[in-house]
């Protein structure tokens, strides 16, 4: 009965459909419960949410993941996937906070100041949360003032940060300065990820990682857990 | 069900209506003085017969009449044209329904070259650093055979853009003859697909076995009416305003047949017509009505395309330029004439002046293929894999073109903006703005699942690197691995013992063969 459950959850991951509302790709799910109404259902029925991540969620989300690279699926099946994940990721919050079980991290993520644009910022943002990350998005043209806040409140394992802009891209360097003025530098691994910034500009700012899109976010993240760092 | 095409919304159009009549009256003058020539004697005599004022100049031993026709004969042919010409397909859903007043577009291939164009890609190591090795395509060409033949209509088959199918290669295998070609270019076109076939014909002796051929294979002579698998193009017309004796002979047979057939004019603007816009189309369009009214005089109301092959000469070698843009504008103005006749028009578009596939290949082919699309002809002889000014094919410029015919048919989509679409669409913008991310991004996969979003470009490489012609080469490859549905078993051995010179090689079904 609990495995009924966690394979309807994980093809429901797999079909992108976070309530009964949405759209299936299998036009047999059209109308059934989405992840949510299940999600519901394995905790009335008190499966371990331990059980609910490796084998509905992380699962799911890893043949989703193989379609995509297939090209049977492209990047608003990936979201839609991601979007129930990190929907599902929110029920379980309180349940393994009370249990002691960590998530795969805390992600602070914001466009740095003087820049508005967020698609991509966004993207990357479902993504990480579908991917497992405890993602705390700071939305648009967020002060590094701000930022450090954060960082020392929350003490995130990671910070991502946005530009799209020639002008605005500086702010970034800018903030990994204020890290390190505050001492928090060497807590908090940086990405940076942004139409016009680069490896190189990476480097030169003292970021940790650029990332080209989501996808290779999530990639970094995994080399850096395997380093252990 | 026949086939969709694609109607055009709005057709391009480049000359006024007060143009189009302009040009119509030129051409009724033309028709009148100085008229045409015929070298043809039947024709001569329906034109006389019919009340044109018909004098022998025969000179030399060469026969030759000077026709001056009436606009009378032309106005009576126009209104006993059909307006609706349905051009069938051994799978009936393959048909096509071209009416002359619908800008409703088809894509057929076409025309017959010589050459055809093989493709390999070699390696080449870097002289500087052996371990960068790249792979670049290098074309061979040699005379067309009917492997070729039937290799390019199975492509086409499989291929959805592709609606219907003209011979792209002359067949020039050593056993082939001109008393065999036509029974073997027709066999092998309509064995590998299930399209429409149409060609010209090689030698009027043949016409017979041809038209038994489709007859045994539509299921008889009433059939065949009701589905014409075959049709013809006819070029009966040498510019300027000439008949020529064997193929008008030829389209008079066909007219008196009641298949459908092309009434086709290739003048070249410079040379054989005027240099101007506004000659070429007078006398293109004198030419053309005079072949439909021979047409409609032979048999009234037989099915006929109104053809236009119009095309620009070069100023470096006065030879054709189908690249050139002229070439389309010539077009696009021939598919206004013949709406304005309501006679559904065989145009021309997608020919280069280059020998080889690359960047002057596509930009010829891609620009005049989508222009005169817009303007709504209803037969686009689209050059499918065609080059050289239609003196060479190309399997795999057949695949890329059908990439960009892709773009071309979904571009051409007819928009969806009615009352509850944009109701909706209010509806989902004032949702989305009230959502703390802003994104519309969930809305999209129920429109990409209804393939309302065009697909990206089909030979995109990875990265930097642009792959195009070693992944059409790909695309190709899978394309002929297909299997191809042949006519079946039965119908093939009726058609081998009824029809002399077929080549014992094109019947799948021998031994070894399948």
């Amino acid at each position: 009965m609990s495995e009924d459950v966690l394979n309807m959850i994980k093809e429901n991951v797999i079909q992108g459909r976070k309530t009964s509302d949405d759209e299936a790709i299998d036009e047999a799910l059209s109308g059934t419960p989405g992840v949510l109404e299940l999600m519901q259902s394995a905790l009335d029925k008190k499966i371990p949410p331990e059980d609910i991540i490796t084998k509905s969620l992380t699962s799911g989300m890893q043949i989703v993941g193989e379609k995509f690279s297939t090209k049977e699926y492209f990047i608003p099946d990936m979201l839609a996937s991601a979007e129930a994940v990190g929907a599902a990721m929110d029920m379980l919050k309180p349940l393994l906070e009370a249990a002691n079980v960590e998530t795969r991290g805390k992600f602070v993520i914001a466009t740095v100041k003087g820049d508005i644009h967020d698609i991509g910022k966004n993207i990357v943002a479902i993504l990480l949360k579908g991917a497992g990350y405890d993602v705390n998005d700071l939305g648009i043209d967020v002060p590094k003032e701000k930022i450090i806040d954060i960082v020392r409140e929350e003490k995130p394992k990671y910070l991502g940060l946005s530009a799209l802009l020639t002008t605005t891209m500086l702010e970034m360097g800018a903030v990994i300065e204020a890290l390190k003025e505050n001492s928090l530098r060497d807590n908090v691994k940086v990405l940076i990820g942004g139409a016009a910034v680069s490896d190189d500009y990476a480097r030169e700012i003292d970021a940790d990682a650029f990332c080209l899109d989501g996808f290779q976010a999530i990639k970094v993240l995994e080399e850096f857990e395997k380093a252990g760092s | 069900m026949p086939r969709e095409g694609i109607l055009v919304n709005n057709p391009l159009t480049r000359i006024t209506d007060s143009q189009v009549q302009q040009i119509h009256e030129a051409s009724m003058n033309i028709l009148s003085d100085p008229g045409l020539l015929s070298y043809n004697r039947k024709a001569a005599e329906i034109f006389q017969d019919h009340g044109a004022e018909v004098t022998d100049v025969s000179a030399g031993g060469s026969h030759c009449w000077h026709l001056k026709i009436p606009e009378r004969l032309v106005a009576d042919a126009l209104s006993a044209v059909p307006k609706t010409v349905k051009l069938g397909a051994r799978n009936p859903d393959n048909a096509l329904i071209m009416d002359g007043e619908e800008p409703r577009v088809y894509f057929i291939t076409g025309s017959e070259t010589n050459i055809w164009l093989d493709v390999d890609f070699p390696a080449y190591v870097s002289k500087s650093d052996a371990t960068k090795e790249i792979r670049v395509p290098e074309f061979h060409q040699r005379r067309g055979t009917v492997a070729d033949l039937c290799d390019s209509a199975h492509v086409c088959e499989h291929l959805d853009t592709v609606d219907g199918y003209i011979r792209t290669v002359n067949i020039q295998d050593k056993d082939i003859t001109e008393d065999n070609k036509d029974v073997n270019k027709f066999f092998a076109s309509l064995n590998n697909t299930t399209k429409h076939v149409m060609s010209g014909l090689t030698n009027l002796n043949q016409m017979d076995n041809v038209v038994k051929m489709a007859e045994i294979i539509a299921g008889g002579k009433d059939k065949l009416k009701e589905n014409p698998i075959i049709s013809f193009i006819t070029c009966l017309v040498k510019s300027p305003l000439q008949f020529v004796d064997d193929t008008t002979e030829t389209f008079m047979d066909i007219c008196q047949r009641g298949l459908p057939v092309a009434v086709s004019s290739s003048p070249q603007a410079g040379t054989s017509a005027p240099i101007t816009e506004a000659g070429i189309m007078a006398q293109i369009n004198a030419e053309v009505l005079a072949g439909i009214t021979l047409g409609q005089m032979v048999n009234s109301g037989t099915p006929v395309l109104y053809g236009s092959v119009p095309v620009i000469a070069r100023m470096d070698t006065l030879g054709d330029s189908y690249g050139a843009v002229e070439t389309s504008q010539y077009n696009i103005d021939c598919v206004q004439m013949a709406r304005f006749y309501k006679i559904p028009n065989y145009s021309t578009s997608g020919v280069c002046d280059t020998k080889i596939p690359g960047q002057q290949s596509s930009v010829e082919r891609l620009f005049s293929d989508i222009v005169v699309a817009l303007s709504g002809p209803q037969f686009l002889h689209c050059a499918f894999g065609l080059l050289d000014c239609n003196s060479i094919f190309c399997l795999l410029q057949a695949v890329l073109d059908d990439a960009h015919f892709q773009r071309i048919k979904f571009f051409l989509r007819s928009p969806r903006i009615g009352g509850k679409d944009l109701a909706d669409m209010q509806k989902q913008i004032k949702d989305v703005a009230a959502t703390p991310q802003k994104m519309f991004i969930s809305y999209i996969r129920p429109v990409m699942r209804r393939r309302e979003l065009s697909a990206p470009y089909p030979f995109e490489g990875e990265g930097d690197s642009d792959n195009v012609f070693a992944l059409a080469y790909e695309r190709l490859q899978e394309l002929l691995a297909r299997p191809v549905e042949h006519i079946d078993r039965e119908t093939t051995a009726a058609i081998f013992r009824n029809i002399p010179g077929l080549l014992p090689r094109l019947n799948v079904y021998e031994e070894g063969r399948q």
